[in-house]
């Protein structure tokens, strides 16, 4: 996005003929984010995976589930250093990222998500080392439910990282998103550990996936209701293609689970795997929608115009 | 000014400069650009790069009238639109006649620039404290601590700030803020030949625009409005505001911003719920049995 020439990233025609357009030769309103869809939506999926794992990783530790702790406890700490990765990669100036650490801001829901990301991904560390190596299973549970209480942190905050900016898509659904992105994450963490563990363990993931993936359904609905005219960018082109196909994967992933998909091997892992990607999907497809509701001044000028003319 | 509450100065005109902690500060300084004497000479356009010594932004055509600069990025400060239009200007005689136009011809004509609003949503989303609020109640961007998270880009509800391509932080119109340190007028509106760009005390300039937008209205201009001067506005009034012929999107301008951080209280509200919800249903799913 940083093209000079909007114009022609665009494929805007100008036409100067056109008094009744509304905008200024269809050029974006707002400056849309300059952020990588791999890295940032990636993000937007991999703290979730990350800090619902965790979750899901404490609560296995402490009834007894060594065989779905140990995976999971492993996933958020790849997720969450693969995060911490994105997020520095994605800086114009990836060697400043400490400069976010001179600061804590409530403001910027940036600044307090650096700050929760670097007291949570330690933790996850030292959760996994006891794991792998079977030392020390008091500080390693200990580190895993910190681990768990941040991580609930981790995958809501998101929700506000993205909804606190003036792209229409996202702060127009500020009150839905950070519900949208725990969801996601119960069913991101509860179809990996229907993945990764023995039928004899994989229970609390099975039930954490089956309410993820309901409340990813349930609350993208209330979400294409606030945002109105805006809901259009759900529903068209990338955005729409990809919402669609995580809405079949999670109704599928729903299905199955509720008729006991996790008692065999075979379609427990597909479930969950489905339930993944259903997870990824949803991520990527908000984040599609939120650049093309920056990029069309459309949305800004009909959003703006209607709460002026209601408040006149 | 001083007796109101904090909340208050949330929500009205307040004063930037006293709320960020400057407690001896000069009066607030800003710009009112009064597009109606605007004639698209981009004099402003080249001071503001000699002087802050902005890089080159594109050499493109467009096609959009005379605009090459296309929009405010990081690489262009001051940004004159051109927008041609079959409509009446007063008295005004267009020298040209396009086929079918019966000459009505207007061709409005306006330099943008960064707001420097009074709740200011780049500075506050800026996660490392890059961007500050100076003595003057202006907005400017730390170039040797910006980072290039590139938050600001679209906190900004006028799409004003962006990265520079091959530096990877953001840059802006900092109202030339080492010029105002020496009690010098920015480079732009030193360089604007007609005045249309006006610099001064933020009070001084709202009451003079008062008078020139009355007096347009008089003389038949019915459309000419003010954008951005009322403090009791989305972003509690603009540091730099605009005296405009048309709606605000007809230059590219939103029509009714509001600082995304106003809603950031509900927002921190939804968060923790939606933490507390999912940490119940961990909870929940890990204590059933294993059948």
């Amino acid at each position: 996005m940083t093209d000079p020439n909007v114009a022609d990233a665009l494929d805007v025609r100008p036409d100067p003929s056109d008094e009744q357009s509304g905008s200024y030769y269809g050029l974006p309103i707002i400056n849309p984010p300059v952020w990588e869809e791999l890295e940032i939506a990636g993000y937007l999926f991999l703290g979730g995976l990350a800090g619902a794992s965790s979750i899901l990783a404490a609560g296995a530790d402490l009834t007894r589930r060594p065989r779905l702790a140990k995976p999971t406890r492993l996933c958020a700490t790849a997720a969450s250093t693969l995060s911490f990765v994105a997020l520095i990669k994605d800086l114009g100036r990836p060697a400043r990222f400490v400069n976010m650490l001179r600061v804590l801001k409530p403001t910027s829901p940036m600044s307090v998500g650096t700050w929760i990301l670097s007291a949570y991904a330690p933790l996850n560390f030292v959760a996994s080392a006891s794991a792998i190596s079977r030392r020390a299973p008091e500080i390693g549970r200990a580190a895993g439910i910190g681990a768990g209480l941040l991580g609930s942190a981790v995958a809501s905050y998101t929700g506000a990282l993205i909804a606190d900016t003036a792209v229409p898509a996202w702060h127009e659904g500020h009150r839905e998103l950070p519900f949208l992105f725990v969801a996601s994450a119960a069913a991101a963490a509860g179809g990996f550990g229907l993945a990764a563990a023995p039928v004899s363990e994989n229970a609390p993931a099975a039930r954490m996936a089956l309410l993820g993936a309901a409340g990813e359904l349930l609350v993208e609905q209330l979400l294409e209701r606030r945002l109105g005219p805006i809901a259009e960018t759900l529903h068209t082109g990338v955005a729409g293609r990809r919402l669609r196909a995580a809405k079949l994967l999670s109704a599928a992933g729903l299905a199955a689970t509720a008729l006991g998909a996790r008692r065999s091997r075979v379609t427990s892992a597909l479930t969950g795997t489905g339930l993944v990607a259903a997870s990824a999907l949803t991520r990527f497809g908000i984040f599609a929608a939120g650049m093309e509701s920056a990029r069309d001044p459309r949305y800004t000028v009909a959003l703006q115009r209607a709460r002026r003319d209601a408040s006149s | 000014m001083s007796d109101e509450s904090p909340i208050d100065v949330f929500l009205g005109g307040g004063d930037p400069a006293a709320s960020a902690g400057h407690e001896q500060h000069p009066p607030r300084l800003g710009f009112f650009t009064d597009t109606s004497i605007c004639i698209g000479c981009k004099a402003c356009e080249v001071a503001c790069k000699e002087w802050n010594g902005v890089p080159e932004d594109g050499l493109n055509w467009t096609g959009f009238s005379h605009d090459n600069s296309e929009r405010l990025s990081g690489d262009t400060w001051r940004h004159v639109a051109f927008i041609e239009q079959r409509a009446p200007l007063g008295g005004h005689q267009p020298n040209f006649q396009r086929d079918g136009d019966d000459g009505d011809f207007r061709w409005l004509m306006a330099s943008d620039v960064c707001k420097h609003c009074t709740h200011a949503a780049c500075l506050d989303v800026c996660p490392t404290g890059a961007i500050f609020r100076s003595e003057f109640g202006t907005v400017v961007i730390q170039a040797d601590v910006c980072n290039g998270c590139g938050y600001c880009v679209p906190a900004c509800p006028y799409g004003v700030l962006d990265r520079r391509p091959d530096d990877g932080r953001v840059f802006k119109c900092t109202l030339c803020y080492d010029r105002l340190e020496v009690g010098q007028e920015p480079a732009c509106a030193k360089a604007c030949p007609t005045d249309s760009i006006q610099f001064g005390e933020l009070d001084t300039l709202r009451a003079r625009a008062g008078e020139r937008v009355q007096e347009l209205q008089e003389a038949g201009v019915v459309q000419a409005r003010l954008y951005g001067h009322d403090p009791d506005d989305g972003v509690g009034g603009d540091g730099a505001f605009f005296l405009l012929l048309d709606e605000p999107e007809v230059y590219g301008l939103p029509p009714d911003p509001v600082v995304t951080t106003r809603d950031l209280g509900r927002m921190w509200r939804q968060v923790g719920i939606a933490a507390g919800a999912l940490l119940a249903a961990g909870v929940a799913a890990s204590l059933g049995g294993d059948r």
